[in-house]
């Protein structure tokens, strides 16, 4: 038995396996991933599945991240826990709760939360005392407000205003200028001046102002915070669903370790169903392998001893043995991760709409206030009136409704996307996909299913049919899951004895005194034909029937290429596998433009060509060969069944099977990008009627604070349109 | 006006417990699953007595009792 990874120390200490210390017997914290459960009832079942089992301390459902995180004795493994789930009808999947550690926590969103909390109590606190001022209370009472206001707003904005302090002394000390710098400057310079004129008896603070915009400001930034760590947890979920263990013959028998542990020439078991987790040469055994994830080829290959084999490629009929020639970052999985990391560096940088916004305000705040204090310096002569006015000028320009502006709206539109089974990962995501113009699909395992469908099952006779189930039963070759899968409900496999299974070629066995074999055609004797998905049926001496299959294209393939095409977006298909499937996948869903045999390389010269003529590609893969061209293009989104290579490069991440949402997530992205837009303009609006009279010296603070809490209530109420439509 | 001398202590007091109460909630995560705890107040598995623990995040070996 293992040790349970309970406390994750430094990565220095886990190198060292050695200096593991067994002795405490801590309890574990286990974490399972729940993709399906929805409700009440699925808590209770789960928990109580859970709960039931020996050892179990507790468990508990955490249904927005869709996790149960269980405490248990040392002794459970992960493994057992989510067969238990499973067991109790409930999808389960283990997690590496090492992966999942720092984002778990969510502490900046919650740190955020104290400030905002903190802001808001001293803003309304405040604001009570500033409207006795502003109805009328005059002298002593007046300046008895001040002070009190004072002595709240200084402790409070010192805490809360923290985040924008050093954001601002960081851009500063970088010589540049972010949005951070007018919020700071008009948070200190409004705090100053009200306390001057506090300290002079004057008639206006602006304390309430102050902390009222630290309070939107926030909670801005919170909104952000939250939507980021959202998508990153579980886009770290999704990374810790791959545990990454092989099994390794060392001394004299089965050794399992992690895939890190690996070494040239040790030599791995790969069992049926497997995925290679090194390079290397098949020693012994013989089997069919699944190249999909890599190259997009539908058609299994057959290997036997002597052949190579590449890292990530799925083991389907025999076990095989095979002598690690290359592991971790050498192996072929790895420098497809390179190819992704060029791409990547090619793609231009994005910059977001905030941030262009940021570039052009900030300037022309500071501009406008230094303008503001020197006009009225020369004006008047009087030094407490120009930096009143300046004040006054940076207050009412802040930033409140543009820091709302596009977090607000993001937040409405990913929360609508989730609902619909889609994850966004990158927060300039949306942004980006509202301009696309082009759409550029993998085939296999994004367009159709990725895995086979019987076609003509009517053809065969009942007993066929039973017998080729039997054979079928049991065994890990996407065909024979195709012929399982096919079986009507009613029929009972026949009783066929003796199955023996012949890796790369297919299985035989006895039915009724005749020997039965299910596997190639060319094995039973039967013509091979034109090389599409096909497999063969012998019953004694009869002659060989041959099975016929389909990749089935996916759901909502149909709905979303017609949606696609009638919005007027260019549709283009590449895939790495044979000219037919391609062309036959191309012409069902009626897409003009179809490269077959394409490699990862030429994937991603195609994009960027494509992109040099201007055009905005939507890249949609799963396989290892799309990773590359999921960077390389401006958007790019992957279905959740897809490896975690190809997931960690593109921006959205499809939860479902069905393909529809994804013209959603174009429809809302574009309806989001108007919002965002739209909440720009109210602000700017603001801003032209504002600031005049902030400049002319007319603002008081209860203008200020009236047309703050407006824009920013105004800003935020539109961006809830954008889930509005949601039921 | 000497009224103020009690009212504004007491809205800052009482403001104040306010706080308390929010970064008392805060500390103890129970905003770590909003999806989750509203559904669960459809559950009658704990409606006869509460919880045997706290509820929160440390808790002792005592598998649910119903």
């Amino acid at each position: 038995m293992t040790g349970q990874p309970a406390a994750m120390g430094c990565p220095g200490c886990m190198a060292a396996p050695a200096d593991r210390v067994e002795v405490p017997p801590a309890d574990a914290t286990l974490m399972l991933s729940l993709p399906g459960i929805h409700c009440q009832s699925c808590i209770a079942t789960v928990e109580a599945a859970l709960n039931a089992v020996p050892g179990v301390h507790s468990a508990r459902v955490n249904l927005t991240r869709r996790q149960v995180s269980v405490n248990a004795a040392p002794g459970l493994k992960a493994e057992d826990l989510a067969a238990c789930v499973r067991n109790a009808g409930h999808e389960a999947w283990e997690l590496d709760p090492a992966a999942l550690q720092e984002t778990r926590t969510g502490s900046a969103g919650r740190d955020l939360l104290m400030r905002m909390a903190v802001a808001g109590f001293a803003a309304m606190n405040v604001m009570l005392l500033s409207v006795a001022v502003w109805s009328g209370a005059a002298d002593a009472t007046r300046d008895l407000f001040h002070w009190i206001s004072a002595a709240i707003t200084l402790p409070a904005l010192a805490f809360s205003a923290q985040p924008f302090f050093r954001n601002a002394y960081s851009a500063l000390s970088a010589r540049r200028l972010n949005m951070d710098v007018p919020i700071s400057l008009a948070i200190v310079l409004a705090v100053a001046t009200s306390l001057w004129e506090t300290w002079l008896s004057g008639a206006h603070a602006y304390f309430d102002a102050a902390l009222t915009l630290t309070f939107f400001l926030l909670a801005g930034r919170w909104l952000e915070a939250r939507a980021r760590s959202a998508a990153r947890s579980a886009a770290e979920e999704l990374t810790a669903l791959e545990v990454p263990r092989a099994l390794v013959l060392r001394g004299a028998g089965m050794q399992e370790v992690p895939v890190a542990e690996l070494r040239i020439g040790d030599h791995v078991l790969v069992r049926p169903g497997a995925r290679a987790p090194v390079d290397g040469i098949i020693t012994d055994g013989a089997s069919e392998v699944d190249r999909s994830a890599l190259t997009g080829e539908t058609l299994p290959v057959r290997r036997v001893s002597g052949d190579h084999m590449s890292a990530g490629e799925v083991n389907l009929t025999g076990p095989l043995r095979i002598e690690a020639t290359a592991v971790g970052q050498q192996t072929s999985l790895h420098q497809l991760a390179a190819l992704v990391a060029v791409a990547e560096s090619g793609r231009s940088r994005y910059t977001s709409l905030a941030d262009r916004a940021a570039k052009l305000y900030a300037p022309g705040v500071h501009i406008l206030a230094a303008l503001a204090f020197i006009g009225w310096l020369i004006w008047s002569g009087d030094m407490r009136v120009a930096a009143n006015i300046a004040a006054a000028v940076l207050i009412i320009t802040c930033p409140c409704a543009l820091g709302l502006a596009v977090p607000a709206v993001t937040t409405a539109a990913s929360g609508r996307l989730f609902s619909k089974g889609l994850l966004i990962k990158d927060s300039t995501a949306l942004e980006r996909l509202a301009e696309v113009d082009t759409v550029v699909f993998d085939k296999t395992g994004t367009l159709t299913e990725g895995t086979p469908h019987l076609i003509d099952a009517e053809a065969l006779s009942p007993d066929q049919m039973a017998v080729a189930a039997a054979l079928a039963q049991g065994s890990s070759h996407p065909l024979s899951k195709a012929i399982v899968a096919a079986v009507p409900r009613a029929m009972v496999p026949a009783p066929v004895t003796g199955l023996q299974e012949y890796p790369g070629y297919g299985t035989s066995g006895t039915w009724q005194g005749k020997t039965v074999r299910l596997g190639r055609p060319a094995w039973l004797g039967a013509d091979a034909g034109q090389p599409q998905l096909c497999t063969a049926l012998q019953i004694g001496d009869d002659a060989p029937v041959r099975l016929m299959f389909e990749d089935n294209l996916r759901q909502g393939a149909h709905d979303l290429i017609r949606s696609l095409q009638a919005d007027g977006a260019r549709v283009i298909l590449l895939s790495g596998d044979r000219p037919a499937a391609v062309q036959h996948v191309a012409e069902e869903l009626n897409i003009e433009t179809a490269l077959a045999e394409m490699l990862p390389r030429d994937k991603i010269r195609y994009i960027s060509d494509l992109t040099d003529e201007g055009a905005r590609v939507l890249m949609i893969g799963d396989g290892l060969n799309d990773t590359g061209a999921l960077a390389a293009a401006h958007v790019s989104i992957s279905p959740a069944q897809a490896l975690d290579a190809a997931r960690a490069a593109s921006d959205i991440v499809l939860l479902g099977r069905d393909l529809a949402p994804v013209a959603d997530a174009i429809a809302t992205s574009r309806k989001a990008r108007r919002r965002i837009s739209e909440n720009f303009r109210i602000a700017t609006l603001y801003n032209v009627v504002a600031v005049p009279l902030a400049v002319a010296g007319f603002a008081t603070p209860l203008i200020a604070a009236l047309a703050m809490s407006l824009s920013s209530i105004t800003v935020s109420l539109n961006a809830l349109r954008v889930g509005g439509a949601k039921r | 006006m000497n009224v103020l001398a009690y009212l504004i202590p007491v809205s800052l007091i009482l403001g104040g417990l306010g706080l308390a109460g929010f970064i008392y909630t805060l500390r103890s995560s129970q905003y770590e699953d909003p999806e989750g705890d509203s559904r669960r107040i459809l559950s009658d598995t704990w409606d006869q007595h509460p919880r045997p623990d706290d509820g929160g995040q440390v808790r002792k070996d005592r598998p649910s009792d119903n």
